[in-house]
């Protein structure tokens, strides 16, 4: 038995794409409970949509829709065995990620000192259903947030990988994975923005 | 050492890079995580008897007993939480199925071994964290093991610290099911089709799709309550527009499945365990194989069959009443496959096999008793009461714990080399199975004369039916402790074992009994399927 089972490439593949479905799923429960309550309260939720800021949701959109290309173009790079370029490449995606989390600093800043946070007296004034969008928003937002950072820090890693050689143009899976995991926060990202910045 | 002894030396005595006790925890080698497994589980499962043994205890009589209402709430919790997240999920997938689904396969180990050790660590970070829960803060957490809110977002005792050690324990969950599915896919020894499975391997995989799909849906829902509790934001609290009900929601559409997870992989064992010992052919092996997956489908679709009472609209309990039924169907076709496999065997009754019938046996009352809790009408009158803890008793326990049960008289030979002694192994099975219905029967009864669950205390009219249950739990004790010392004694000076003492036709039994690192000495061949006996010789080694 001499095969080496660490480099089964396909089998690599098939455990990040199950890592991915349970990704959607754990999204999927609070994507259940905004459709429920849009459905129970669609009236209020319109009026609180229209509080969030447009401008930093587009912004953020295009952020990560850049962020996710240069990914792509990391992997082809560095199957083309141009090493450097595909760090550079991983660079410019982390730094992409990194300024998308400022731009949620600061959204979340501008809401925050407004008073409109969970559980805050102001918030707790208003309606029924806008306490629940803003605490979907935080929620949802916030995980998506969170994985925002994991994915950088993962980027981060293979970063290192690479420039140790450890991961390189014959055995790239690791960057490829890494990619997937990424695609799907943006992927998730394009279902929140519409949800919360654009169709209520 | 020249390397063809070191090629037979057993996975006991092969540490690889590592030596005494982080040869242990830092092992990839899957038959040392499984056992890590085992020990783990056993002793969460014996921690969860204990403290099951003083809340029958408690309601030997009417009144406070041995403790008041605040502690046996906590009681009940711990005893669910420990019961359900820290054994049974866990229990054979990532014990037995650790142990054994390389090996069927014929593989060295699984597709990921270092995801498989992270799994058992994260297992003991979540295990740590429910053990802190337990002894710090305002006291052990009292809402029972489902968390419901309104009192889960409000009660003062540790439900922080538990639901992260819950979470945690999901995602342990999650990478043992991914790990499965892959190795299943990528690792099966050439020429092993998918219809030369053994039927564990495919009730493993049915089961690693539902760890998969199910416990994100656990995690989120755990996640919120933390949430809740620590900033209020309100989402399943009706003073500020959530709902409780849909807590309900997302918490069931894990744990019905869940219930799954814990007794499809038990099926498993049993199917392996019966042919062998009615030496002949399984019957309907894509039958088998097929009613595994149909039963991870149906089971998903049934969960607010846990809701009748919770106000749901009428349709919607008509249509999840009749889901629940049609689970039933597929758990049948397995129960008439074994049936009809024994029937005209030539039937050699050894403790696997004892087992196995028990759980054949048990399991069908568990689940006939489903069908009533199933089905709205009758629900309506025993929901939460006694009755529902007789039912899920008789399928967790007197299925899944039988089941596992049966699994470690099985393949204890090829784990530890040894034999346990087959006489003492037929008594504490018989102690077992009489206590479990002593013990769970009389609770069928108190159920349906409307004695309520979780209450510490009662009405003078259901005493009878208390005493005589406890006093089954004594006798549980009494068959557990000899079954365990049985298995003890058996690792300390039990006969040599052999290479296959059970005459199985499955890879496993073709390498040495324990097995080397390795798992085979020479690559191993597929010369037949997983259940034909015929030409099988009998093992010389053992008498
Ligand atoms: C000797 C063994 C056992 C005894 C004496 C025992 C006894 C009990 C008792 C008295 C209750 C409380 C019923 C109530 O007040 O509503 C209970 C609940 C429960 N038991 Fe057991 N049990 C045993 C084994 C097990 C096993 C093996 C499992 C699962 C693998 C299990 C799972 C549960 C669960 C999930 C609950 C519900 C807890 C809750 O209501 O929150 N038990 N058991
Ligand atoms: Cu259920």
């Amino acid at each position: 038995m001499t095969h080496n089972i660490n480099k089964d490439y396909i089998g690599a593949k098939i455990g990040m794409w199950l890592f991915l479905f349970t990704e959607i799923l754990l999204f999927g429960g609070l994507f259940v409970l905004y459709s429920v309550y849009l459905h129970r309260y669609p009236d209020e939720f319109h009026l609180a949509g229209q509080e969030l800021n447009v401008y930093f949701g587009t912004a953020n959109t295009l952020v990560l829709l850049t962020s996710s290309f240069s990914m792509a173009l990391s992997i082809t790079a560095l199957q083309k065995e141009n090493k450097k370029l595909c760090m550079v490449l991983l660079i410019i995606t982390m730094v992409l990620a990194c300024v998308f989390l400022v731009n949620k600093y600061f959204e979340w800043g501008a809401k925050i000192h407004h008073g409109i946070y969970p559980d805050s007296p102001t918030l707790l004034e208003r309606p029924k259903g806008e306490i629940i969008f803003f605490g979907l928003y935080y929620i949802m937002t916030g995980l998506h947030g969170l994985h925002v950072l994991i994915g950088a820090l993962i980027i981060f890693v293979v970063l290192v990988l690479v420039a140790k050689n450890r991961v390189t143009s014959s055995d790239f899976v690791a960057v490829e994975n890494t990619g997937l995991y990424w695609h799907l926060v943006d992927m998730i990202w394009i279902y929140l923005f519409p949800l919360f910045y654009l169709v209520v | 050492m020249n390397s063809s002894e070191s090629k037979t030396l057993s996975f006991w005595e092969d540490d690889g890079r590592f030596s005494g006790i982080f040869s242990w925890i830092f092992t990839t080698d899957h038959k040392r995580i499984g056992l890590l497994y085992l020990y783990s589980v056993l002793s969460l499962f014996a921690v969860g008897v204990v403290i099951g043994l003083l809340m029958r205890l408690e309601l030997i009589a009417p009144g406070s007993t041995i403790v008041g209402a605040q502690t046996y709430n906590a009681f009940f919790t711990v005893h669910g939480v420990v019961m359900i997240f820290l054994f049974v999920i866990p229990s054979i997938p990532a014990s037995l199925g650790n142990l054994f689904l390389p090996m069927q396969l014929g593989a060295e180990d699984v597709a990921f071994p270092r995801i498989n050790l992270l799994s058992w660590w994260l297992y003991i970070i979540g295990l740590i964290l429910i053990l802190i829960s337990l002894f710090t803060g305002q006291g052990a957490p009292d809402t029972g093991w489902t968390f419901y809110v309104p009192f889960s977002e409000y009660t003062t005792t540790n439900v922080n610290v538990a639901v992260i050690g819950v979470f945690i324990l999901g995602f342990s969950s999650i990478l043992t099911g991914l790990n499965f599915i892959t190795t299943i896919h990528r690792m099966r020894i050439p020429g092993m089709k998918w219809t030369k499975i053994p039927l564990f391997g495919w009730a493993l995989y049915a089961t690693g799709w539902i760890q998969v799909l199910a416990t994100p849906i656990l995690g989120i829902t755990v996640l919120l309550i933390f949430i809740e509790r620590t900033m209020g934001v309100g989402l399943f609290d009706p003073a500020k527009g959530g709902d409780p009900v849909l807590y309900q929601h997302l918490f069931w559409i894990y744990s019905h499945p869940a219930v799954y997870i814990m007794v499809v992989p038990a099926m498993g064992v049993v199917t392996e365990i019966i042919p062998v010992f009615a030496r002949k052919h399984i019957f309907g092996y894509k039958a088998i194989a097929l009613s595994s997956l149909g039963i991870a489908f149906a089971g998903s679709l049934v969960w607010a069959h846990h809701m009748f009472t919770s106000g749901m609209s009428d349709t919607a309990v008509m249509i999840f009443s009749f889901l629940t039924f049609i689970v039933a169907i597929p758990s049948a076709v397995k129960v008439f496959n074994w049936v009809a496999t024994l029937y005209k065997g030539s039937i050699v009754l050894e403790p696997p096999l004892l087992y196995a019938l028990a759980f054949i046996f048990l399991f069908s009352i568990g689940g006939l008793t489903g069908l009533v809790v199933g089905a709205a009408g009758t629900d309506i009158h025993v929901h939460d009461t006694y009755f529902v803890v007789g039912h899920f008793h008789y399928t967790i326990f007197g299925g899944t714990v039988f089941g596992m049960f049966g699994g470690l008289h099985y393949w204890f030979p090829k784990i530890y080399g040894k034999m346990y002694n087959k006489r003492v192994a037929t008594t504490a099975w018989g102690i077992l199975f009489i206590g479990f219905n002593v013990l769970y029967f009389p609770m069928l009864v108190l159920g349906i004369m409307g004695m309520p669950r979780r209450y510490f205390d009662y009405l003078p009219e259901y005493q009878l039916g208390h005493v005589v249950s406890t006093v089954g739990s004594w006798i549980v004790a009494v068959g557990l402790i000899l079954m365990f010392y049985n298995l003890y004694r058996g690792i300390k000076n039990g006969e040599p074992a052999g290479k296959n003492p059970w005459n199985a036709a499955t890879l496993e039994w073709t390498t040495l009994s324990p097995p080397p690192k390795l798992n085979f000495i020479e690559e191993p061949e597929l010369t037949r399927g997983p259940y034909e006996y015929k030409g099988i010789e009998d093992d010389a080694q053992y008498q």
